[in-house]
């Protein structure tokens, strides 16, 4: 892919996921806000599409807009009315907000330029290696250097207490 | 057997030589999303017509049978009418969400479809984890459900919204896992080289029990999450009129409608795609010449061939089963499907093994 296509590409999509994410925060119905976030999730993933790191993609998209997204909707849907709006927030809460905001862009911006990124420098080297999903498989679930046996295990078993919990909190006596 | 991509190719060259490669790219963009969406809208057209056709012999009548011969046209006239339809504007619904909703619904399809392989060399996007994209991207489509329920301000709609949502959920599970069966035996997630590998037998003849198994219980998933047939409670019309679309008209209704069908279609091609082979012949060890005669047949008509087969089947379990109660669908996924789907995975891990 040319260089220019990646620049139009990644600018659109950066377009959107500010757009949209500004409209998440500042739209009343909770609704509304939770389809926003979707789709600020599902630019991200086409951020590692154009990456060429299929495999993150598709887990961006299965997890968020499969799984995480689902959950909130089904949760607001339980949980409010057809009429529900947020209130709108007092003075000193704007303020701090505003600030935490922009304290939080100035330090990603000062990492983002601080850091020397490999296809920043050289942008025709985007999205020229894919990562085979037998590699990713063998990372997963191996035992040497730099393999994540070890974790996986703790997380499957971290979410089996989870899902045991609810479980519990949820049945009938 | 001639491949799609000398034509794929010549075009490319062709452009390659009439403009820069920038522009080139960009054409070749335009073209396929143009191609995806015609082939989209054209088998939709196909299938609405074929349902009705069958539906109507199921039934002993005769079907569409006014407009072209045996009523070809009946559903390119049904198409020029919702396109002049009015679009309702719903009160005190979530204009914005209502819009949107139908969208989210058929985005969600045509990537789907997008990822098919159609025929050899024919395929628009080939990712290494292409089994999981499918299952991936299908997914966006119950969120379109659950937005269109909720936004439209009705009872009815809330309702069918709620019940397809807890249905999709729970039978993507099955779905999925069957799915996996069939990459533990290929060992690749590639939609291209899973029908490669099926060259000389299909899958479903060379995994033996497990993969018919898995073929079995991925026709039954699919066809509940396409919210068809006995599996039908988010739109059963006998109680909820027509579910989650209830507030829906015009060319909106279409883009569910649409969907519907081509979830259908989808369901079958995936279900071509991992068990019978895909657009590959009919290959029999040993019978030489049988198998120089099947290559003859072009892999477009061998890949459409066995889709219509399974879509077929979908059309003959849809008018002839009565439909589930919504407990029963939960129980017959949670409590039948997916514990065989688990005991099919292992029983497939050491069919591979052995």
């Amino acid at each position: 892919m040319g260089e220019l296509a990646n620049a139009i590409i990644f600018y659109c999509l950066a377009a959107a996921i500010v757009g949209m994410s500004i409209l998440a925060v500042t739209s009343r119905r909770m609704l509304r806000a939770a389809t926003y976030l979707l789709i600020v999730l599902i630019c991200t993933a086409g951020l590692y599409l154009l990456l060429n790191y299929h495999f993150l993609a598709v887990v961006q998209l299965s997890v968020y807009a499969g799984g995480i997204l689902i959950l909130f909707i089904f949760a607001i849907l339980l949980t409010s009315s057809h009429g529900d709006r947020a209130y709108s927030h007092d003075k000193g809460r704007v303020i701090a907000g505003i600030i935490t905001a922009l304290a939080g862009i100035a330090i990603t911006t000062w990492i983002t330029m601080k850091h020397h990124f490999l296809y920043g420098e050289n942008p025709a080297l985007m999205g020229d290696r894919q990562i085979d999903m037998k590699e990713i498989g063998q990372v997963l679930i191996g035992t040497g250097k730099y393999e994540y046996l070890l974790s996986f295990e703790a997380l499957s078993i971290l979410l089996l207490t989870c899902a045991i919990g609810a479980i519990l909190i949820a049945r009938k006596r | 057997m001639w491949s799609f991509s000398e034509l794929t190719e010549w075009i490319d060259a062709t452009l390659r030589s009439l403009m820069g490669d920038g522009w080139a790219l960009f054409v070749e963009f335009v073209l396929i999303g143009v191609a995806v969406l015609v082939a989209y809208a054209v088998l939709a057209l196909i299938l609405i017509w074929v349902e009705r056709k069958v539906c109507g012999f199921f039934q002993c009548r005769l079907g569409p049978n006014r407009v072209g011969k045996w009523g070809i046209f009946q559903s390119v006239a049904d198409m020029i009418k919702i396109l002049l339809k009015e679009l309702i504007r719903i009160n005190r619904s979530d204009k914005v969400l209502f819009r949107m909703a139908s969208f989210f619904v058929i985005i969600g399809s045509i990537c789907t479809f997008a990822a098919i392989p159609f025929a050899k060399g024919l395929q628009a996007i080939d990712f290494n984890v292409g089994v999981f994209y499918v299952l991936a991207v299908s997914s966006l489509g119950v969120v379109g459900i659950l937005l269109a329920g909720w936004s439209s301000n009705s009872k009815y709609s809330m309702i069918g919204a709620m019940r397809s949502g807890a249905q999709l959920i729970s039978y993507e599970i099955s779905s999925g896992l069957s799915l996996m069966a069939i990459v533990v035996l290929s060992g690749s997630m590639q939609l291209s080289e899973i029908v490669a590998q099926q060259a000389d037998t299909w899958f479903i003849f060379k995994g033996h029990i497990p993969a018919f198994i898995a073929f079995v219980i991925y026709l039954i998933a699919g066809h509940a999450e396409t919210n068809r047939g006995p599996f039908d409670m988010p739109e059963a019309e006998s109680e909820l009129t027509s579910g989650y679309h209830t507030e829906y008209s015009g060319i909106q209704f279409g883009f569910f409608y649409l969907a519907e069908y081509l979830n259908m279609f989808i369901i079958a091609a995936v279900a071509t795609t991992m068990f019978l082979g895909g657009w590959q012949p009919l290959h029999i060890a040993g019978w030489d010449g049988f198998n120089a005669v099947m290559d003859y047949i072009p892999s477009f008509v061998w890949f459409f061939g066995k889709t219509f087969f399974c879509v077929f089947l979908a059309l003959w379990v849809r008018w002839t089963f009565p439909r589930l109660r919504i407990d029963q669908l939960l129980n017959l996924e949670w409590k039948v499907l997916m514990p065989i789907c688990l005991v099919n995975l292992i029983l497939m891990a050491i069919v591979v093994i052995l």
